[in-house]
């Protein structure tokens, strides 16, 4: 048996010690592992679960050993992901440490500041949120004007930050900061503190879908110690655009539900569900039937756009130009989906709580509501748009 | 699943990229049409497509084939559709070749691949009697008359029917004339006593014909593959051909835009280039997405057909629907930003525009394979 056949036997066994059996069901909601200080665990198998994955690293499969990682190659991770699936394991950890942060630090940081950081993500032990957007800093993201000074032995952040997700419930922030206001992109440094500090406030904004998973965030003369800068000063923009690369990533992948409808199966069944069939078992409005055929072969080519590009990649061929419309293309697939959901639901899909819908139903509106954001958050449509153009396609400024 | 080319498949495209640019460019489409040709396509550039196996790629070594298989054939017809070729590829290779390497009995492979591969043997696939796609309305009757038939009818758009040295028909033997069953496949020397033969001038430039068969005598030596058992070769055949005519589609898509994005740095207005317009810009990167994801389409589709995978079908209809709307929007837009010169026939644009529809209907439309992809996918 080689190397690999191993990893996996030993894997499949070590999951099957470790994985409780009520981690292997559909994870509702409010039992996502966020982890960090003040982590609630409604179902207490997720902090067992939690555990024994950073017991191995194995929140974080290919970061190094010395950083609480798993220290997999590529292959092994591959397969940790396959056997994980088979047995349809929760994730252990939801983390913007892991998904957005820690890539960036084991780039750009020191080595005090890994081994500060990278072991308590792994374990999830602190929870980050990302201070990026300011009120007047949107697409423009480089105008943000959040102040750090420098007051020799440490800095002062005073400024405002807005859509930062989690921010009242984060333990530590990631956030970009002007140190020098006679430069755009040159001026900004990219700075970690804990939210605890004096003079951090943080407001939940109420958003359209009735949640509020985004705040405002207020610093007024918080002090920072001077080892938690990031990289060099002033050069804070090139780790900030890495970074929005893993966030694009993240988010491009919801467009792979393609023909999904959450609890209510596939977008087909539901239609025929809450449509009706005609006498050869087609839905019954050949109208919205067409819709339907058409999101899903979109979300086919979708997913098979995404291959294809992993296998460029890793046979060193094509430029890799087409990884540039993920975020674009999949966050717009994913409004569609949510619009034909709710022209299949009919009212079914526009109740907004109490008798008369189900959850899986209420969960639709909820939804489609939340999927308008996809297209603004981590850069708009119009930004992806406008970075094609000019990166691939190289048209004139 | 492979959505990546291997190296010999590199190679391939290579030769064919030259092939096409130097010795089939536009220009070249543009001749055939200025001066009328009869033929529609250059014989002579046929055998030459011949003698670099392009003809037999879908043929096994055994008849004088290449054997690069579909993926192979697709990555020259990508090329193909770059240049706007006019070629026999599509009648000839994906749809007469492959009706009789799948259902051919052993003498009329024998007989029919080794010419095709060869470039010595053009073959045209009788199939639609009306202007939409619909492979089992068949009215054309072939009546049992002893141990042979007699076919009547008449067939429209047939591909390259007008130079076709052999037709292969779909006639009805049994059924009524919607039903799948009961549709046999004749292969007909096309100089046989009772075929009348018209050619339809597309707008592509390309060839077509409507055919009339007037009690037209066929052995039983003539029926390619089983009595009433046609349908089961035409569907696979027909995947074929709508996954090749998407690869060409792909081709075709992909010039189109190169060239528009050149236009754009080039066109001066208000005295800067007018590809620094957002609102060009935009419209280019949307273009941009739609035809990479076009091109995972195809080659996934290729791959199924090269894997003998049971999706075949659903992919012929993702594949056809997805290139036939792309090629639509992509034409369309191509040629406003040409502007006013988009309009004329000097510039190119206006003949993709033109090939672009006609390769979008054939074999079905996006509106034919997104009804189709619905039944398969079981709703």
């Amino acid at each position: 048996m080689d190397a690999l056949e191993t990893f996996r036997q030993e894997t499949r066994e070590w999951l099957e010690a470790n994985c409780p059996p009520s981690m292997r069901t559909p994870m509702p909601e409010e039992e996502s592992p966020w982890g960090g200080r003040n982590a609630q665990w409604p179902n207490p198998d997720s902090k067992k679960w939690l555990d024994a994955m950073a017991s191995r690293g194995w929140t974080a499969p290919t970061w190094p050993m010395i950083y609480g990682g798993g220290g997999l190659n590529k292959d092994e991770a591959r397969i940790l992901q396959q056997e994980l699936g088979r047995i349809k394991a929760r994730p252990a950890l939801t983390s913007f440490g892991i998904w957005m942060l820690g890539p960036a630090l084991l780039e750009y940081a020191n080595e005090e500041q890994k081994l500060e950081h990278l072991p308590k993500i792994v374990r999830g032990e602190i929870r980050w949120c990302q201070g990026y957007s300011e009120p007047g800093a949107g697409s423009d993201l480089a105008g943000l004007q959040t102040k750090c000074e420098d007051k020799g032995d440490h800095y002062l952040v005073n400024g405002q930050k807005i859509w930062t997700s989690y921010a009242d419930k984060a333990d530590w922030i990631f956030c970009l900061v002007r140190t020098d206001t006679s430069k755009k992109h040159d001026g900004i440094s990219f700075l970690l503190f804990d939210m605890a500090s004096e003079g951090v406030e943080a407001r939940p904004i109420t958003m359209i879908s009735g949640a509020s998973p985004f705040c405002e965030t207020f610093f007024t003369d918080v002090k920072v110690p001077k080892e938690n800068l990031v990289g060099e000063l002033n050069k804070g923009w090139t780790i900030a655009k890495r970074l929005l690369q893993h966030e694009r990533d993240m988010i491009s992948g919801m467009g792979l539900g393609g023909g999904s409808a959450g609890g209510l199966g596939g977008l087909e069944k539901a239609a025929k569900d809450y449509y009706g069939t005609d006498g050869e078992g087609r839905v019954a409005s050949p109208a919205l039937r067409e819709r339907i055929a058409q999101q899903k072969m979109d979300g086919r080519a979708f997913s098979l756009t995404l291959a294809r590009s992993m296998q460029e990649a890793k046979a060193g061929q094509g430029s890799g130009a087409a990884s540039s419309i993920f975020k674009y293309y999949g966050t717009e697939l994913n409004k569609r989906r949510y619009e034909l959901l709710l022209d299949v639901l009919g009212t079914q899909a526009l109740g907004w709580e109490g008798d008369g819908f189900k959850q899986d139903e209420l969960d639709v509106t909820r939804s489609w509501l939340r999927s308008k954001g996809n297209s603004i958050e981590g850069g708009t449509s119009e930004v992806q748009l406008n970075v094609v153009a000019k990166r691939v396609l190289g048209l004139p400024d | 699943m492979a959505l990546v080319l291997n190296e010999e498949q590199q190679l391939l495209r290579d030769t064919a990229m030259q092939f096409f640019q130097e010795r089939a460019p536009i220009a070249q489409l543009r001749k055939l049409r200025d001066s009328k040709d009869a033929t529609g396509f250059d014989r002579a550039l046929w055998r030459e497509m011949a003698n670099l196996g392009f003809a037999g790629i879908l043929i096994s070594e055994k008849y004088g084939g290449t054997d690069f298989g579909p993926i192979g054939l697709g990555v020259v017809l990508e090329q193909a559709g770059r240049t706007l070729a006019a070629s026999p590829l599509v009648s000839t290779v994906l749809l007469g070749g492959s009706a009789i390497q799948l259902a051919g009995n052993a003498t009329q492979r024998q007989e029919y691949l080794p010419a095709i591969a060869a470039g010595e043997c053009l073959l045209a696939l009788a199939l639609e009697e009306g202007p939409h796609h619909n492979p089992t309305h068949i009215t054309t009757k072939a009546e049992a008359e002893g141990s042979n038939f007699r076919i009547s009818g008449e067939k429209v758009f047939v591909l390259d029917g007008h130079v076709a040295d052999y037709l292969i028909v779909a006639a009805r033997t049994s059924g009524k004339e919607n039903d799948r069953n009961g549709i046999t496949l004749f292969l007909l020397d096309a100089k046989t006593k009772g075929i009348t033969i018209t050619r339809s001038h597309m707008v592509d430039s390309r060839n077509a014909a409507s055919i009339t068969f007037d009690n037209v005598e066929a052995g039983n030596a003539q029926v390619l593959g089983s009595v009433d058992g046609g349908s089961d070769v035409l569907d696979q055949v027909l995947d074929i051909g709508r996954i090749g005519l998407a690869a060409e589609m792909l081709g075709l898509v992909q010039e189109a835009f190169d060239k528009t994005v050149e236009y754009l740095k080039e066109r001066k207005q208000f005295g800067v280039p007018i590809g620094s317009f957002q609102a060009l810009k935009h419209r280019a990167a949307v273009m941009f997405a739609e035809i990479e994801i076009c091109r995972s389409v195809v080659l996934d589709a290729l791959t199924a057909l090269e894997e003998r995978r049971n999706d075949v079908p659903l992919m012929a209809s993702l594949a056809k629907a997805r290139l036939a709307e792309t090629a639509r929007l992509v034409t369309n837009e191509c040629l406003q930003m040409h502007g006013g010169m988009g309009m004329t026939d000097q510039f190119d644009i206006g003949l993709f525009m033109k090939r672009a529809r006609v390769a979008a209907v054939t074999l079905g439309s996006a509106d034919y394979h997104r009804d189709r992809y619905a039944s398969l996918d079981g709703f």
